[in-house]
């Protein structure tokens, strides 16, 4: 997994509430069976004026202007800013997948659906919660040209052009398993023992379960 | 003392709390564990880059008889004997069943007549079971909750390491219980409960919760009833909703195919048992309705959230203050193709789809077959489908009669699976169309680019289909 240190980047504006899975990557994406690939589909509905799919090169489809991507002065961004329950809806991972893969390494909103939290941290990716008057005041701020943060992991800061610093919270573990880019497979199953007398003492107490 | 104390409140345990508790394989300090999974069912959306993954690092399952897989967002509702045609979707259902034959996993085949919608067989077949810790690559895994299980959908990465551990590393949730008091009127349905609590909670309302429905309206309901709601907790942003165990649990868990018998069956059932919350367990957030307040409820938004009963009417977003919550209902109305203060009944309908893992099960069927007997459907309604939530559903129904009341009415009968719940397979809405739906989301493109989804119970997806319009299942 790709390390998280600290980066910084151009910020894009999703001034959206709720902006669900399904949106952040459509139903015909999924038949994909690879990790990759999908960043050209991120937010598709909204970002394409005529219908997709896995087969249509989207160099080919009619962009829409008036979705917020699609302006030239995001173009690069690498930082999301949204609003309250980004991620809610299904449990795709595809949508973390889409968005690392369109270049974004983090998101910033007020609050996020568990799921969508949870497979972030698997992919390297950081969504960042901040009070919604912080966030408020970034959409504020982000209007301005080429508004760049930067957003430092170890040190759990997101610091504005204006050298203002906000702090976030984050659990260790977590933090821990992205900064170093730690393999989450391979530290659980350093606990094979522990799982093994879970297990012995489980199938005593509870056989049915291992029928 | 920093671990396990985090999300528990003093006093007795709730019932998230014991069941939490009881799958602890290691603390691992600021309220995360290392979860012992028991039952991990798999579907052909969300496995194939797990499996690649155990592929590439080397790695095998931990224990093969955990795990149950399922096709069932691809798979085409007619014509199955010929195939899948969408040589992408194919693809995908074939991975599964590639997948499944090289690791040993025990797999439901297309073919096979216990095939279904993975949270419609999991229970149909008892592997799901009271106490059980059940995860599925699938946020809708909120479901098998009913069972007094805990049960909440994971990703892709968390599939690979569920297969490969046997366990997942999760963050103990806060406890919130809903109570619906008293009793429902008549003509008043699982979905309209569920419906009503997330109108009241919102669709984050239940974020970083486990919520376990109680109260007299949630007892008396069947176990179809209690997998509706909760199926719907994810809806109401819970990852997870639950149902103490009472006797309608171990009723309808007895001799299914993968449930305990014999002297097994005795300490099981005793088990189950203590499977509540401790009547002194503290909750971190309550939240009580009255079952006699609830209507049949329709949504009318992109959200869940954005739902009214059947008397009432579409928002009108001049009314609201906040600018986003404004702008978030004009956006929706746009969508929806609404005009403010619009009476829902005067709403009216292209297509009505029975399905999905929150409305296929028999009970479903029965109560949407209940409403259209004898009748036709309207004539500006260009399809109405039932798909039955599995193979054995749809035995089930045909054995009942109930799919000749369906094509007497002029509805489809089609093959178990998905289908237009989210439109994977060949079931889609086109752009504009309007669809009753007994489904759980209606999120902008859900069931098929720009189509728009009014989620609503099988009474009265069938009342919609019979009038053309919504209409007050009570007074038909
Ligand atoms: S029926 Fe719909 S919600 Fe349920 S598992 Fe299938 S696609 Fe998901």
């Amino acid at each position: 997994m790709q390390p998280f240190t600290v980066v910084t980047g151009l910020v894009a504006a999703l001034d959206r509430a709720n902006v669900d899975t399904d949106a952040i990557i459509p139903k015909q994406y999924l038949k994909s069976i690879k990790r990759t690939g999908f960043g050209p589909f991120l937010f598709d509905d909204w970002r394409y004026l005529d219908p997709g799919d896995l087969d249509i090169d989207p160099a080919t489809r009619r962009a829409n202007p008036d979705f917020v991507l699609n302006q030239p002065r995001y173009r690069g961004a690498s930082i999301l800013l949204a609003r309250e329950n980004f991620g809610c809806g299904s449990s795709r991972e595809h949508a973390v997948w889409a968005l690392a893969d369109y270049g974004f390494r983090a998101v910033i909103a007020p609050g996020f659906a568990d799921i969508f939290f949870n497979n972030s941290f698997k992919n390297g990716f950081l969504p960042i919660v901040l009070a919604p008057d912080e966030v408020d005041a970034l959409f504020r701020e982000a209007g301005a040209a080429d508004y760049r943060l930067t957003l430092d992991l170890p040190a759990q800061t997101v610091t504005t052009p204006s050298g203002r610093v906000l702090r976030f919270d984050i659990d260790p573990f977590r933090k821990d398993c992205l900064v170093r880019g730690l393999d989450e497979i391979g530290l659980t199953l350093q606990q094979a023992d522990a799982i093994r007398a879970y297990e012995a003492r489980r199938r005593a107490e509870a056989p049915w379960l291992f029928a | 003392m920093a671990g396990r104390s985090s999300g528990r409140t003093p006093g007795g345990r709730t019932l998230y709390d014991k069941l939490w508790d009881a799958h602890v394989v290691a603390d691992m300090g600021e309220g995360a564990a290392l979860l012992y999974i028991d039952r991990h069912l798999v579907h052909e959306v969300t496995s194939p880059q797990a499996f690649d993954g155990l592929r590439l690092n080397g790695r095998k399952p931990w224990r093969l008889a955990a795990n149950l897989a399922v096709a069932d967002h691809n798979v085409p509702t007619t014509r199955r004997d010929s195939g899948i045609a969408d040589p992408t979707s194919r693809a995908q259902v074939d991975a599964l069943d590639s997948n499944c034959a090289e690791f040993g996993i025990t797999e439901f085949r297309m073919s096979d007549p216990r095939q279904g919608i993975v949270h419609v067989i999991g229970p149909e077949q008892g592997a799901t079971l009271p106490g059980m810790t059940v995860v599925c690559g699938d946020s809708h895994t909120s479901t098998h909750g009913a069972f007094g299980a805990l049960a909440f959908g994971i990703g892709t990465s968390e599939v690979e390491h569920a297969l490969a551990t046997q366990t997942l590393v999760q963050k103990k949730a806060r406890n919130m219980r809903v109570t619906v008091r008293g009793a429902v009127g008549p003509g008043i349905t699982a979905k309209d409960i569920v419906l009503a609590v997330i109108g009241r909670i919102g669709t984050a309302g239940g974020t970083g919760c486990a919520i376990e429905f109680a109260g007299e309206a949630i007892a008396a309901l069947s176990m179809e009833g209690r997998m509706t709601v909760c199926n719907m907790a994810i809806e109401a942003g819970a990852r997870a909703g639950l149902i103490a165990v009472d006797a309608t649990t171990v009723d309808y868990v007895k001799g299914r195919p993968f449930a305990p018998s014999g002297a097994d069956w005795e300490r099981a059932v005793a088990a189950w048992n203590e499977l509540h919350s401790d009547a002194d367990a503290r909750f971190d957030r309550e939240v009580e309705v009255d079952a006699a307040s609830i209507k049949p409820q329709v949504t009318w938004g992109t959200s869940p959230e954005m739902v009214a009963p059947v008397d009432g009417r579409v928002p009108d977003p001049a009314a609201e203050a906040d600018a986003v919550k404004r702008q978030g209902l004009e956006r929706a109305l746009t969508y929806m193709g609404l005009r403010p203060n619009m009476p829902i009944d005067e709403i009216a309908i292209d297509k009505v789809f029975i399905g999905s893992c929150t409305n296929s099960r028999i009970e479903d069927l029965r109560a949407a077959a209940g409403v259209v007997a004898g009748k036709r459907i309207a004539a500006n309604v260009k399809l109405a489908m039932v798909v039955p939530g599995s193979g054995l559903v749809k035995r089930q129904a045909e054995q009942e009669g109930l799919d000749r009341v369906f094509r007497a009415a002029g509805f489809e009968w089609r093959e178990p699976g998905c289908s237009m719940c989210l439109g994977m397979n060949a079931d889609r809405l086109s752009p504009g169309e309007r669809c009753a739906s007994t489904s759980n989301r209606n999120f902008e493109g859900r069931q098929g680019q720009g189509g728009r989804t009014h989620l609503v119970s099988p009474a009265m997806a069938a009342a919609a289909a019979i009038a053309g319009r919504f209409v007050d299942v009570r007074s038909v």
